[in-house]
């Protein structure tokens, strides 16, 4: 499966500042481990240290937020956009 | 009884008298509206400053700080001989000049769990412009309690965020969206980690398009939908947001049910704007 991945600019600089970059998995998990494997650092803050999601960066598959879907467990279907997006305060 | 318009009013507010959709009728509802902007930075400037244009009737303007010089490259409601003055005083300046019809109420202070419903309890509509996480849960509860409507918005380097939270059956919150804020130290401030100065102005603007429609009754708000804005790729998305039967505040058995502080922990400095 290839997703395409919406990054943040807090996580950018794991990619060489690429705002999107490509990436294989048939679900979630397998993904953000793809992705890890391909920039080192950049689920850090996605996951937490016993390998599940933090609740102050959500994850969406196309529109849906993954807490509503399987979790890590979302299974991905070619072309889907996954957007990963943190919590942030400024004003 | 309805409200006339006097003359300079007429002229004013000829656009919106004349927009198909909005009217007489919903410029009068602007004039009723009462809307209270929580920070008058990067954010409540251009929200402040379009709900005064647009004659909304009774703006509060909610802030501690004061102008700084570092402040003016995005907070355009504050200028070079404000520096130094209270951001409340300094903006309340600005949109009686835009406006002087419009009725500004200012609170110099820092809201808080204990002062949150004294200030908050007067106003219809909320606006969140503030720059730290644990005002941004405390507005959130507040407004779930009082069960009032709040125009979400929030900025990160290059990237912004903006929804309307409306309390009601099954409806979502901020908690809903995210349960908890990033431990200490993990989020830079706009003070640490810089910002870009058009930014606040794009989703000001956002806010104040969607506190306008919760005012008149116009178009459909945001309400179910977060909008997501990178500046870099100018890429508009938004996503679903729903409601979350576990949520401590709007939940179905709700945990939170009076308001708190959370500066023990979130160490995010809240003063560096």
């Amino acid at each position: 499966m290839s997703v395409n991945v919406k990054l943040p600019t807090i996580l950018r600089k794991h990619a060489g500042g690429e705002a999107r970059v490509d990436a294989q998995g048939a679900t979630l998990r397998e993904l953000l481990s793809n992705l890890e494997g391909s920039y080192p650092g950049i689920t850090k803050n996605v996951l937490t240290a016993d390998g599940g999601l933090h609740r102050f960066i959500n994850v969406y598959v196309n529109d849906e937020d993954v807490r509503y879907l399987g979790s890590l467990e979302t299974e991905l279907k070619d072309g889907d956009t996954i957007s990963i997006l943190p919590a942030v305060a400024g004003g | 009884m309805t409200r006339e318009f006097t003359v300079e009013e007429v002229q004013r507010y000829a656009r919106h008298i004349i927009l198909p959709g909005v009217g007489a009728e919903g410029q009068r509802k602007l004039l009723e509206a009462k809307v209270v902007c929580i920070g008058t930075g990067g954010l409540g400037s251009p929200v402040s400053m379009y709900l005064a244009a647009a004659g909304v009737g009774t703006i509060g303007l909610v802030d501690f700080d004061v102008v700084d010089l570092s402040n003016l490259q995005r907070q355009i409601a504050h200028g070079t001989s404000d520096v130094g003055r209270p951001k409340v005083e300094s903006a309340r300046d600005a949109l009686n000049e835009i406006n002087p019809n419009v009725d500004v109420v200012t609170y110099d202070t820092i809201l808080t769990s204990e002062n949150a419903f004294d200030v908050l309890g007067p106003w219809d509509i909320v606006v969140d412009g503030t720059d730290n996480f644990p005002v941004r849960y405390l507005v959130n509860d507040a407004t779930q309690m009082l069960g009032k409507p709040l125009v979400y918005g929030s900025i990160y380097q290059f990237e912004g965020q903006a929804t309307v939270f409306r309390p009601g059956r099954e409806t979502p919150c901020y908690r809903c969206l995210f349960p908890q804020p990033p431990p200490p130290g993990t989020v830079p401030s706009c003070a640490e980690g810089g910002v870009f100065g058009v930014l606040p102005g794009i989703v000001g603007t956002i806010q104040a398009t969607e506190a306008i429609k919760l005012a008149t009754g116009l178009g459909e708000t945001l309400e179910g939908r977060l909008l997501i804005f990178d500046a870099l790729t100018m890429d508009f998305t938004t996503v679903k947001l729903r409601w979350d039967a576990d949520c401590p505040v709007c939940g179905k058995e709700p945990t939170v049910t009076e308001l708190i502080d959370y500066d023990q922990f979130c160490g995010i400095p809240s003063r560096a704007d």
